[in-house]
Parts: C-alpha cells; sequence; structure tokens
C-alpha cells in the first residue's frame, strides 16, 4: 500500500516535469495552467477506474468486470457527446460531467439487468457487448445529428482518450463528482467481501445483494462518467489493476478497493507521461492517444487472464 | 433461542411454507426434515431472515447456505473464515482461530480455498459461521456430499455446540445421522411441519412421508436400510 502510494507521487513529479518541450520544470503558468491540470486529471480519472473496476469485479463476482470493456464507458460518452456537441455544455459547463454521468448510470444499471444478479462469463460478456454496440450506434447517430461539421474528426479523437491542454476548469467539474464516487464504492467494501459467499449468505450477514448493487451502480457512474466527460475513453485500467493487485493483497475483493485506487491513479498518469514522452524519443506528428496506450498494455493483460483460465 | 410464529411464504401463485410456527431453544439441535420440495431451504431462511421482509440477527445467526462456495477460489483459507466477523466489523483473531481449530482447518490456513476438496471447503464454511460467535446455527445441508467419516466430524462439532449451550437447526437428509447426533426432528411435507419431536417419536412419521421401511436397534440408533426389519434381529421397524 505504502509502495503504491510511492509509485503514485513519484509518477505524479514525473508528470509534472514531463512536457513537449523536455524534461524539467517549466515556468509558472505552463505549470498552473498545463502540467498540474493534466496530472491532477489523469491522476483522479485513474483513480476513478481502478476502484470501479475492482468494484464491478466484486460485485458482479467476475474478474472481466470492467467499466470500459462492458459498456459503461461508452454509455459515459455517448452521454458527454450529447451535451458538448449540442452546445448544451456551453452555457451550463457542469452539464458536461453531468452528462457523463447520467450515461454511466444507465449504462450500469442497463448492464446488470441485461446480464442477471449472479452473471455467467457469457451473460456478461453479451450483455456489456450489446450495451456498448449500442451505445456506439447512438453515438454515431448523435454525431450525424450534429449540427457541426468539424466535430466528427474531433469527437472520433476525442474518443480515443486524452489529456492535452485541460484546464483547471476540467479539474474542478470532475474532481467532485469522481470524489464523491470513490466515497461511495469505498463503503462496498464489506458488501464485496459478503457477496464472495453468496447472494443468501451475504444477506445473512446483513449485505443484501441489491443493495450492494445500486451503490456499485451509482458509485460507479460517479467515479467513471465524469472522468469521461472530460478526457474521453481510456480503456481496460479497471480490468487491469485488480488483477495486478490479487498476487500482492489477496483476493478477498473489499482488501482490493484502495490498492486499485491507486494503481489506477498510477497507472493513468503513467500512461499519459507515456503519451508526451514518446514524442521526445521517436519523432511523431502528434502524441499517442492515452486510451491507445492503456489499451496497449491493457489488451496483453486480457488476453494472459484468458490463457490462465482465470475468468 | 429462535423460531418463527404463524409463517405463510409463496413464490408468486406457489404457497411454499403453509402457516409454519417452529421455536427452537438453546441446547437443541433440530434436525429439518421431509422430501424435496417440502419447503426446508424457505422456511430455514424464513429463520435466518432473509426472505423478503425479513430482517437477520446477523450478529447472533450464522447461517451456511446449500453447497456454499467462494466466488474468489484464490481465497485463502483464513481470509474465508475471517468473512465471518463480518456483522461485528472487526476481526477478532482469537474468534476466527477458535473456529479454524473447532471445525479441523487450521493446517490449511494459508491454502486457497479452491485446492481444497470439497469436504474440506465445507469445513472451512461451517468455520465462517463459528467465526462470528453465534447463538444460533442455520445450516442447509451441512453434510451432503461429505465422506462418513467427515460427516460424523461435523455432526460432532454441531452436537457439541448445541450441549454447550448453542442452538442448531440442519437441513438433513442423512437420517441414521440425525437421529444419532440431533435430540429433535421437524418433519416438514408440501410446506407444512407434520411431525415435531424426538427422532424416535417422529420416526413413523418419517417414514410415512418418504414412503419407506425404517428401523431402529435397541439403542435407538437408525440403521440406515430401508429394509423390513426381522423380530428375530432385535430390530423394531416403522
Amino acid at each position: 500500500m505504502k509502495r503504491l502510494g510511492v509509485l503514485l507521487a513519484v509518477a505524479m513529479v514525473v508528470s509534472l516535469a514531463t512536457g513537449p518541450a523536455g524534461f524539467g520544470m517549466p515556468d509558472t503558468w505552463i505549470f498552473v495552467q498545463l502540467r498540474l491540470p493534466r496530472t491532477l486529471l489523469a491522476a483522479i480519472i485513474g483513480a476513478g477506474l481502478g476502484i470501479s473496476g475492482a468494484a464491478m469485479q466484486g460485485v458482479l463476482r467476475n474478474g472481466l468486470a470492467d467499466p470500459g470493456l462492458l459498456g459503461i464507458s461508452g454509455c459515459a460518452a455517448l452521454g458527454s457527446v450529447i451535451v458538448y456537441y449540442w452546445g448544451i455544455s456551453a452555457y451550463f459547463a457542469p452539464a458536461l460531467p453531468l452528462g457523463g454521468m447520467a450515461g454511466a448510470m444507465l449504462g450500469a444499471f442497463a448492464l446488470m439487468h441485461l446480464a442477471g444478479r449472479r452473471p455467467s462469463v457469457a451473460s456478461l460478456i453479451l450483455g456489456g457487448l450489446m450495451l456498448s454496440s449500442l451505445a456506439a450506434a447512438l453515438l454515431s447517430l448523435a454525431l450525424t445529428l450534429a449540427p457541426n461539421p468539424f466535430a466528427l474528426a474531433e469527437i472520433s479523437l476525442w474518443l480515443m482518450g486524452g489529456l492535452e491542454d485541460r484546464s483547471l476548469l476540467h479539474v474542478a467539474l470532475a474532481v467532485p463528482p469522481i470524489l464523491a464516487g470513490i466515497a461511495v464504492l469505498w463503503r462496498l467494501a464489506p458488501g464485496i467481501d459478503a457477496l464472495a459467499l453468496g447472494e443468501a449468505t451475504a444477506a445473512s450477514l446483513g449485505f443484501p445483494a441489491a443493495k450492494s448493487l445500486v451503490l456499485c451502480g451509482v458509485g460507479v457512474a460517479l467515479a467513471v462518467g465524469p472522468g469521461c466527460a472530460v478526457a474521453g475513453g481510456i480503456g481496460f485500467v479497471g480490468l487491469m489493476v485488480p488483477h495486478l493487485l490479487r498476487p500482492f493483497f489477496g483476493a478477498r475483493p473489499g482488501a482490493l478497493l484502495a490498492p486499485s485506487c491507486l494503481l489506477g491513479a498510477g497507472l493513468v498518469v503513467c500512461a499519459d507521461v507515456a503519451a508526451r514522452g514518446l514524442p521526445l524519443l521517436v519523432p511523431t506528428a502528434a502524441e499517442p492517444r492515452l486510451g491507445v496506450i492503456t489499451a496497449l498494455l491493457g489488451a496483453p493483460v486480457l488476453i494472459a487472464i484468458a490463457r490462465r483460465g482465470n475468468l | 433461542m429462535i423460531g418463527v410464529t404463524n409463517l405463510h411464504f409463496s413464490h408468486g401463485n406457489t404457497a411454499v411454507l403453509k402457516n409454519i410456527t417452529l421455536q427452537v431453544a438453546a441446547y437443541e439441535f433440530v434436525a429439518l426434515t421431509g422430501p424435496n420440495g417440502a419447503g426446508k431451504t424457505t422456511c430455514l431462511q424464513a429463520l435466518a431472515g432473509i426472505l423478503p421482509g425479513g430482517k437477520p440477527d446477523a450478529r447472533r445467526v450464522a447461517y451456511v447456505e446449500q453447497g456454499a462456495s467462494v466466488s474468489w477460489g484464490m481465497m485463502r483459507v483464513r481470509d474465508v473464515v475471517q468473512l465471518g466477523r463480518l456483522p461485528h466489523g472487526d476481526d477478532a483473531a482469537a474468534s476466527v482461530a477458535r473456529a479454524m481449530r473447532l471445525c479441523g482447518v487450521t493446517t490449511w490456513e494459508n491454502r486457497p480455498i479452491a485446492q481444497l476438496s470439497g469436504g474440506e471447503s465445507r469445513r472451512v464454511m461451517l468455520a465462517r459461521a463459528f467465526a462470528g460467535d453465534p447463538a444460533v446455527l442455520l445450516l442447509d445441508e451441512p453434510v451432503a456430499d461429505l465422506d462418513p467419516a467427515a460427516a460424523h466430524n461435523i455432526m460432532q462439532v454441531l452436537a457439541g455446540f448445541a450441549a454447550g449451550g448453542g442452538t442448531v437447526v440442519a437441513v438433513l437428509h442423512a437420517l441414521d445421522l440425525a437421529c444419532t447426533y440431533a435430540n429433535r426432528m421437524v418433519v416438514m411435507q408440501a410446506g407444512k411441519i407434520v411431525a415435531d419431536g424426538t427422532p424416535v417419536q417422529t420416526l413413523p412419521m418419517i417414514a410415512s412421508v418418504f414412503n419407506m421401511r425404517l428401523a431402529v436397534d435397541s439403542t435407538q440408533r437408525l440403521l440406515p436400510i430401508a429394509t423390513t426389519p426381522n423380530p428375530k434381529d432385535g430390530l423394531h421397524g416403522y
């Protein structure tokens, strides 16, 4: 736990010191307006994604649960696209994270309804697949209906996830709801521990499954939705983090929540540093998208999980 | 002490429990038996307070569901047993250690639960129930898939718990074990309690609901066979 904290702190310092001009401390304006918001957003969004993955895996009792893989991030993206590209957020800034949250909340409850109370791997994947294809289809529909012809290029880039040019306003919009979501999910620890013993036993221990499901749905929506609205799609973090932690912290689902928060934050900060650092090593036209980097990291982990038969 | 009074329960239009009244006191070890579909599991869940509208008394009553297992096979035995402390919100190491010793699982405490055999993990789930220091144990078929030695072992632990002032209600199909260890038998059929008494008192009704012949020997032990008793063997048939 302490080591995870150190890892996160080191990653954040490196992130604050890395920019297109190379490694080193920038002047105050750049630091406050560019690097600080970027680092803070990466950390808080990663923390929200990490704890959401751990909470969903605990509640659904399935190691494949992840907000991105199962379409909840897609629904959050849809919600934010609706408010952003149709101009609602121009008049009322908090509409952006609210849209993301509303989309994520709808997605979370739709998924739990589609997959059932104790989903098998197949029903979970099918439910998530349905949800993410539906979200993708509605996203394309929203795009075709969008009034701005430049929206298409802009949104496809945004959907790949990224944190460049985010301001302290974005931090102010995203941090409070994500912190609230983390606080909700934090309280889920005894509930998901009890659920490891089955629904009837969990109820007899005083932790009914229905209550944990609702807490998880609300918490994930708050913790994932605003991040998605501000930074686009950053996938695989919630899936990877609990699997990476189980060998060190044991498999008790409640014990993984706090470390998943820290490692999720550290992972996204590192991925964002990599996104900025790559153009320094290899000359590229633009920096690689953050969502692409997390996907490149996450896909092999998913394959490793599947090969071990550890679903 | 635990009980339900005049309880009715339906799944949709199907009545599962019809006017059930069952009170169980300390020092009692009740074997709940009856044909499949008689409502035994639902009755046990009603006692546990986990049917819709019920309220579990989690600190005092421990419930172990049928075929209880753990979703995360990599969890270590000790961590599983510790889940029994959830209603108390602590991890009283002494209670956990005592529960593991009582159920004979201490030697595997660091092994992942998935590596244990069916009988071994059944004992871990029982230790989980004991870890909460309950006054009442509600167990749904605790010895269903155990070998005879392991089954006797668990029944002895349960009988010892009742003898020490605890209350045990266990759904049991193994009538010979029930007769040997329980001091009260409750027989259910089609959602009703049709017999309630000492094992010997209820044997005629058990024979009737299962539609089979039973025999006890002179020490009132049930013979685990269902044949016509021969009076020359000193067996008494029901």
